[in-house]
């Protein structure tokens, strides 16, 4: 029972920032942009956030400071390919590439430093179940946030006129443009909710799950979190199970690991990645077609003619 | 109002003129950051973009860092010419490096001629290996090659972390992760003594231009372009989209693999984890840079191995961090794609059209 618990535990805790950014990619595409600079955005919000708490001493000011700051790179790719008209596989690879390298600089000073960690609520009474108490009822504010805008994206999508907006600038963005609604700022709105959410992924990374700063410390995970968008179909609800399926292997990972099995760590540590590139071919090669389901104007360049 | 316009021809000056500007504009952009750092900005520029020409050792590193950007660039730039996105190819490099590498090393003290030609050919071979990977599972499942390639980036740094801590780690290094030397036959030829700069350099501008050959001259380049510019009409003249997938991976794979291991048994001299530093990232933005043509690839590489002996210069006399130049290339790459619509549309003021009653 108690290993279980840990081993669940573990691997909601791994999921956490997959989810974040997942959940917000997958607005992003639905709207139909394809922004494969979510690793970049993730970097750059775990530096914020981790600066940001360390100069304030508040959480809640490095948690806002990510989202921020994700949003704000999210609009420098807006830039380029909304106005610019720029090919959105480039740019997003250049976000990456200049998120990388900003979050280093802006982070060379506070590497070694560490504050306190997010300190975890616990629900009185709930928290005290057995099983089911440690599991749903411990964890940090930033656990909560994830569902909670998991929940949110998913009624938004599903429940609302404005959703509805979203889903149909991304299926045909010409049709979309001669019924009058405004595609690119429908994408502009929806690249800032994407790129809040991967800076609040990497703000997970540095200021709940490790209260540290070290360069690259998202280690792919922004490209794993595409992958997810994929494995998902483009729905909520598939996003949470592709999260939380990746965060089981690299828990899985670190407990063969502790049961002392002599592989070098090194096979170890490549699951996650491996595991990534089967679930894309199974996914791909289905008979049910997953990529059919893609949104109709993923990736495509909008100008508007006349 | 302004507003965008599609040119009916691309712009032949613009798509020349579009990189000089963005370059100028991320120099612009660098003197502001360095201002911020407390740094005089005039002072930086000069020594980043002075300093790589100020001997002749200073002139070889630039083809040190140039021979890698260039083979690895002119490979990906047929790939991102047909839109297919080979970005693993600092995993390619990485595999290359290990596979070339090894041969080398399992032939250790053997002196003879043709030990440098077997390792090319298995650095090449293996970087061909590795980017055929997401060749097949794209052509055979669909599975997207951007996502599989650069997850086996992180397997590849892996898998040579591995390597060199277990089989391949040198018997008398004292239990450090890294190789033996590669010495006498396994060494790297080089082009000048007390230098670093290699025969790489002359394989970097076959390559180009094999490439240039290709891309005017041959059916393949043809198809490339013509499946990059219009996949329909390509899928509608027969062309056989998968054959264009692999000879693009294949190729890229190949030369970053190539490239790789004229690192490792070059200027690195062994195989160490640290071994791959971004070439294949980097080489991206030089094939962009480049405008995706093998002569401009050749000049964007020079740019960039500039901005890297720069960035080391400034590291050094200014003290500023190194994270400077991935900064600085990544601004480049954003204003290099930012100010290509330049070249593809043209602005115009939009009058209110009044209307007469």
């Amino acid at each position: 029972m108690e290993l279980a618990v840990n081993i669940i535990l573990g691997m909601m805790l791994a999921a956490t920032p997959l989810l974040f950014a997942a959940t917000g990619e997958l607005v992003v595409e639905r709207a139909g942009v394809l922004n494969l600079g979510v690793e970049g955005m993730m970097v750059i919000g775990a530096v914020a956030g981790f600066i940001v708490t360390a100069e304030s001493g508040s959480h809640l000011a490095g948690i806002v400071g990510a989202a921020l700051a994700g949003a704000a790179m999210a609009l420098l790719f807006g830039l380029m390919t909304q106005v610019l008209l720029a090919n959105q596989v480039a740019s997003g690879l250049a976000l990456t590439i200049f998120g990388l390298g900003l979050s280093a600089l802006l982070g060379s000073g506070y590497s070694g430093l560490s504050i306190p960690a997010l300190a975890r609520i616990e629900i009185p009474l709930l928290a005290d179940i057995p099983f089911f108490g440690p599991l749903l009822f411990r964890h940090e504010p930033m656990f909560y946030l994830s569902i909670l805008l998991l929940l949110l994206t998913g009624w938004f999508l599903t429940r609302t006129r404005a959703g509805l907006i979203l889903k149909a600038v991304g299926e045909n963005h010409d049709a979309a443009h001669a019924i009058g609604h405004p595609v690119v700022l429908i994408r502009l709105l929806a690249l800032a909710w994407g790129g809040a959410l991967a800076g609040l992924g990497g703000a997970y990374l540095s200021i709940a799950r490790t209260p540290l700063w070290s360069e690259e410390m998202t280690a792919g995970r922004g490209w794993i979190a595409l992958a997810i968008v994929v494995f998902a179909g483009w729905r909520p609800n598939r996003a949470l199970l592709g999260a939380y399926l990746f965060g089981g292997v690299t828990i899985l990972q670190l407990h063969v690991q502790g049961l002392g099995i002599a592989i070098p760590s090194q096979y170890l540590s490549m699951l996650p990645y491996l595991v990534t590139i089967a679930v894309l071919v199974a996914i791909s090669a289905s008979p049910t077609r997953a990529m059919l389901r893609a949104p109709g104007s993923l990736g495509r360049t909008f100008h508007a003619q006349g | 109002m302004i507003r965008l316009e599609r040119r009916p021809e691309t712009s032949r000056a613009m798509l020349w003129l579009t990189p000089v500007l963005a370059l100028i504009l991320t120099v612009l952009v660098g003197m502001v950051l360095f201002a911020m750092l407390g740094k005089d900005p005039l002072q930086t520029v000069a020594v980043i973009f002075i300093s790589p020409f100020a001997d002749l050792y200073s002139l070889s590193e630039l083809l040190v860092k140039a021979t890698p950007l260039i083979l690895i660039a002119i490979g990906l730039s047929l790939g991102f010419r047909a839109g297919i996105w080979n970005i693993g190819a600092e995993g390619q490099f990485t595999i290359g490096a290990l596979a070339g590498g090894a041969v080398g090393l399992a032939f250790h003290g053997t002196d003879s001629i043709w030990l440098m030609p077997l390792m090319w050919i298995s650095g090449c071979a293996a970087g061909m290996a590795w980017a055929a990977i997401p060749a097949y599972l794209r052509t055979r499942f669909g599975a997207n090659e951007i996502l599989v390639s650069l997850m086996l980036v992180y397997v590849a740094t892996l898998l040579l972390s591995a390597m060199v801590t277990g089989p391949l780690r040198d018997p008398d290094g004292f239990n450090f992760p890294e190789s033996r030397l590669f010495e006498g036959s396994a060494a790297m030829p080089l082009l000048m003594e007390g230098t670093r700069a290699h025969i790489g350099f002359f394989a970097a501008l076959v390559a180009a231009l094999v490439a240039w050959l290709l891309l005017g001259r041959h059916v393949v380049g043809f198809q490339i372009r013509l499946l990059g510019e219009a996949p329909r009409a390509a899928r509608f003249a027969g062309f056989v989209e998968a054959r264009v997938i692999w000879f693009c991976l294949l190729v890229s794979g190949g030369l970053a693999g190539l490239a790789g291991l004229f690192e490792a048994t070059g200027p690195v001299g062994q195989l160490v984890p640290s071994l791959p530093v971004g070439y294949g990232f980097t080489a991206i933005i030089v094939a962009f840079l480049g405008r995706l043509n093998p002569l401009g690839i050749i000049i964007a590489g020079f740019v960039m191995a500039v901005t890297y002996l720069g960035g080391e210069a400034a590291e050094i006399t200014m003290q500023l961090p190194n994270a400077v130049t991935a900064v600085f290339q990544g601004l480049l790459l954003f204003f290099l794609l930012g100010m290509d619509v330049l070249s593809t549309y043209r602005f115009r003021l939009r009058r209110r059209v009044r209307e007469v009653a």
